[in-house]
């Protein structure tokens, strides 16, 4: 059941991704980017990473997606013909991708034994179970009970602000110097 | 658990369409967005990971969308400073670089 | 006892009585250096003054007589006890490469200390005839700056004690060589024959180079003491080895020597001042070959085969020049090709094996042909005032424009008939005795190999004609009717004192330099064989191998004896008269009015075509080869074309495809950046 849930979701972005990359109208290729996005969401949920989840919504389709939007708008592009490179960039470029397919899509095979496998490096300790012990996260405490005390976003928060504090000071640096970056370089008179 | 497998499928799917998509478009606002793509695939091959490894990857994914977030709005205000001199977005004319 | 000098050899505890070697050597090879260096700053800053450089030339080759006459004392009471001792004078630590250990050294042994009064000795009388000789020269200082000069090169070859230092002399004698010959140079003839003849020896010094090498490799030094006395040891008698290293040496004797086959600068070579033909081309610098020889004797001695071919060349040169010198008619030019006749005399002399007797006639040659030389130049000297005066310009060493030279300068006449009375062989004068002496080991040896009796047969036939041409030459110079003109013969003179005093002085030691090395059948009432002796310590090891081998050189006894030496004296006697009449009874013309010569005496005097030969098969391929191959392919098409420009032309090309990927083009840049991306995943993905 959840395999087959898990493959909607992943057919609707997958086609959403397709369609973006073939529509000529920027708007509409927008607009397949946000049901891509929703889509992964959804499966970020599946895969019981509730707050994430939430904050894709939130801020890539809620925001980003939104500020392409603005922009497509506000420049008014898109009128002309099309914009696709001609055909021997296509050759090209399906080659490149079908190397880079055929380098990544073995990625597919692993599972969570595999992984034991690999991160154990012992055939007799290949049991996700003990090798992952997933009774303890990342600051000691046991998910399952911290969820309970402090909802979802709480088990992001603890190593957000314990282990990651020194990162997550710096993200807000790197916002402000975008902020400004932007307000400066979208003026019409500096 | 059972989901890694395919989540890294469709990552893997995702972030070569993507690559397809930054060769095959001129115009620099879509170009953009298909590398918003990747970056999400990225996020995905993150959060299935996190559910073999722990947290971690959760909470990378969340820097990874701050960092997307701020690179969306800088770059589109350089397209934006781009369209106003070239009164284009589309990148086969933009070759001031050229040396 | 600490000793300011090293001591090779056996007697080590032995102390010289008094006086340091060490001093004596710096002084005699500084001495002529000093000369140099004054004289050449003379004739840069001051070339017009002659008096001083008139007093500095020889003065300090006088002086370096002086102390090589109280060396040879010295040394002669330490050799009386102890023979053996070879005082080696270590300057400084030239060469300490590696393995490889070449201190600049000099070394006194009896066999160098011959070679080094004969080199100051005659060079001091050399350099007095010169102050007389060049006086009217605009080079003077120049001309007595490069004489110091090659003295002093000259005594490095005959002191060295390695073989490096000795390669410093005999280049350095070369370099003295083509720059006397060249004196003149702003002739092009004169220029010419100066580059021929350091061109041709530096073919024979390619033969030293390679010999040194072998040396080198087989016993990892190259100081003479350690070769010499390990010799026997390390190279196997008769082997190739050995051989090898004594043709490649004799390869350079060839070329510094006048041997065939690369002989042919030495006549050109007479374009020089006659005093340098003199010192440089008769007395010291071409000996140097046969000093080389008897320095490596141990070698030689080791290896019958390259005995055999040293012999053998020399014996085929004396002939062979001889011939030449029958239809010359340069003065200059007779006597060129009389230095090479004789030095193959001396050559055959060392090739037998007995180094005392090549030794002995180059002690003798130097005498007479010295004098030989000097007078010519007296005679030349006169015949050119002569011409000057009466303003004609004739060829004054033509002896065709000779004749009856007695009647005006019969002192030089008189000297001039000694020393032909020498080199002709007639006793009791010095070149009998050491002309002799070499015929008769060559006949000895030949007992037990044969080949040597062809060689005593040519050099026997060579006698003969030495004597003929030899008669022939004062015949047409000094007697007979006078053919200069009468008109420039009223300017003839005697030369002046400075010139025919030198000329004294080399006679009488012409007529008593047979007393040095007196042969067997005449020591008992005359003196010992005092040369053979002398050079006994340094022979000794080699005759030792020689006896060893079967291939000791002897003088054969009793009654051959006394057959060969009546032969010897016959053949010079009848050459001289036959020579004598031959050539007062021809009519002969002044140069001028002379007919060229036909047939086979044309051959022999164009010098048998040897030259032209040497140009059409030797000098204009190799002028060819490097005009079209190294020239135009390799040096203009490889390495100017190739690496030169081809380096820039590569450049460019890569700047040029770096170029091409600079587009500005952001799709294009993405695509690059793709591939790289793709390579390094796949070191990965596919390890």
């Amino acid at each position: 059941m959840t395999l087959q849930l898990f493959w909607f979701f992943g057919g609707i972005a997958i086609a959403g991704a397709l369609l973006m990359i073939c529509f000529r109208n920027p708007i509409a290729s927008a607009f397949c980017l946000i049901v891509t996005m929703l889509a992964l969401s959804a499966i970020f949920f599946m895969l019981n990473a509730q707050f994430i989840g939430a904050v894709q919504i939130l801020v890539y389709a809620g925001a980003v997606m939104v500020l392409f939007l603005f922009v497509i708008m506000l420049l008014n592009v898109g009128r002309g013909g099309s914009d696709m490179r001609r055909a021997p960039v296509w050759f090209v470029g399906l080659i490149l991708v079908g190397i880079l397919a055929s380098q990544l899509l073995p990625l597919s095979r692993y599972s969570s034994e595999r992984l034991a496998l690999e991160y154990s490096h012992s055939p007799l300790l290949a049991n996700p179970a003990v090798v992952f012990d997933t009774t303890m996260n990342l600051a000691g405490v046991n998910p399952a009970q911290a969820t309970l005390d402090r909802g979802v976003p709480g088990d992001i928060a603890m190593p957000l602000f314990q282990q990651y504090l020194v990162p997550f000071e710096l993200t807000s640096v790197l916002l402000l110097a975008a902020i400004v970056g932007a307000v400066v370089l979208a003026k019409r008179r500096i | 658990m059972a989901l890694i497998g395919p989540s890294l499928a469709v990552s893997a799917i995702l972030f070569v369409i993507g690559v397809f998509g930054v060769l095959l478009r001129r115009n620099a606002i879509v170009l953009f967005m298909c590398v918003e793509l990747m970056l999400n695939a990225v996020n995905l091959t993150f959060v299935a990971l996190s559910t073999v490894y722990g947290l971690a990857g959760q909470v990378f994914v969340f820097f990874v969308m701050t960092v997307a977030a701020a690179e969306a709005a800088v770059g589109l205000a350089i397209i934006i400073a781009i369209f106003r001199h070239h009164k284009s977005v589309d990148l086969q004319n933009i070759n001031l670089l050229r040396g | 006892m600490h000793l300011p000098f090293e001591l090779g050899g056996l007697a080590q505890g032995q102390a010289a009585s008094g006086a340091p070697v060490e001093g004596a050597v710096v002084a005699i090879i500084g001495l002529p250096l000093a000369g140099f260096l004054l004289n050449g700053a003379l004739a840069i800053l001051r070339p017009r003054a002659k008096a001083i450089v008139s007093v500095i030339g020889p003065a300090v080759l006088l002086a370096s007589f002086a102390v090589s006459v109280m060396l040879f004392r010295e040394m002669a009471a330490l050799w009386h006890t102890s023979p053996n001792v070879t005082p080696v004078v270590t300057l400084w630590p030239w060469l300490p490469v590696g393995a490889l250990n070449v201190p600049f050294a000099f070394q006194v042994d009896q066999l160098s200390m011959v070679m080094l009064l004969v080199v100051t000795g005659v060079g001091s009388l050399i350099h007095l005839f010169s102050v007389g000789y060049m006086r009217a020269d605009e080079g003077y200082a120049r001309y007595f700056a490069y004489l110091n000069l090659f003295v002093m090169f000259m005594l490095v070859l005959v002191l060295g004690a390695s073989f490096p230092m000795m390669f410093i002399g005999w280049e350095g004698v070369g370099l003295c060589s083509y720059l006397l010959i060249g004196f003149w140079f702003t002739e092009q003839a004169n220029a010419d024959a100066g580059k021929k003849a350091f061109v041709m020896n530096r073919i024979g010094d390619f033969g030293f180079l390679v010999a040194m090498m072998l040396i080198w490799r087989a016993f990892g030094s190259l100081n003479f003491i350690d070769v010499f006395s390990r010799a026997p040891a390390v190279l196997p008698a008769g082997g190739a080895l050995v051989t090898a290293i004594t043709l490649f040496l004799f390869l350079g004797c060839t070329g510094k020597s006048a041997q065939i086959p690369l002989y042919t600068w030495l006549p050109d070579a007479m374009a020089g001042p006659t005093p340098v033909s003199a010192l440089i081309h008769a007395a010291t610098m071409v000996t140097a070959g046969v000093y080389l020889i008897a320095r490596a004797n141990v070698l030689f001695a080791l290896a019958p085969v390259s005995q055999l071919v040293v012999a053998g060349i020399g014996a085929l040169t004396a002939l062979f020049a001889a011939t030449i010198a029958l239809r010359q008619y340069d003065i200059k030019k007779v006597l060129a090709y009389s230095t090479v006749s004789q030095l193959g005399y001396m050559f055959l002399g060392v090739g037998t094996g007995a180094i005392s007797t090549g030794m002995f006639h180059l002690v003798t040659h130097a005498f007479f042909k010295a004098l030989l030389f000097l007078g010519s130049g007296s005679v030349i000297h006169a015949m050119h005032h002569a011409y000057e005066a009466s303003h004609r310009h004739e060829d004054a060493q033509d002896m065709r424009n000779m004749g009856g030279l007695a009647q005006y300068m019969p002192w030089t006449t008189g000297l001039m008939v000694v020393a032909t009375l020498a080199i002709a062989g007639v006793p009791p004068l010095s070149g009998f005795f050491s002309k002799d002496e070499i015929l008769a080991v060559a006949f000895g040896r030949g007992g037990t190999e044969p080949l040597f009796r062809l060689y005593w047969a040519m050099a026997t036939v060579a006698a003969l004609l030495t004597a003929y041409y030899m008669a022939r030459l004062i015949a047409m110079t000094f007697f007979g009717e006078n053919r200069t003109g009468t008109e420039s013969a009223r300017h003839l003179h005697e030369a002046p004192w400075i010139m025919t005093g030198p000329l004294l002085v080399l006679g009488i030691l012409s007529i008593v330099g047979g007393a040095l090395n007196v042969p067997a059948f005449a020591q008992d009432f005359l003196t010992p064989a005092r040369l053979e002796f002398w050079l006994q310590p340094v022979t000794a090891a080699g005759a030792d191998i020689a006896t060893r081998l079967g291939t000791a050189a002897h003088t054969p006894e009793g009654t051959t004896e006394t057959a060969l030496l009546l032969l010897a004296i016959v053949i010079a006697v009848g050459g001289l008269v036959l020579g004598w009449a031959t050539t007062l009874r021809a009519r002969i013309l002044p140069a001028r009015d002379s007919s060229p010569d036909r047939g086979f005496w044309k051959v022999l005097y164009r010098k048998y075509y040897v030259d032209e030969l040497y140009d059409r098969y030797v000098v204009q391929p190799l002028v060819r080869f490097s005009r079209t191959v190294l020239w135009r392919t390799v040096d203009q098409g490889v390495i100017d074309g190739g690496l030169v420009n081809g380096s820039a032309r590569l450049s460019r090309a890569v700047g040029w495809i770096g170029s091409r990927l600079q587009t500005g083009q952001v799709g294009l840049y993405v695509v690059l950046f793709l591939v790289g991306a793709l390579y390094i995943l796949g070191t990965v993905a596919w390890p």
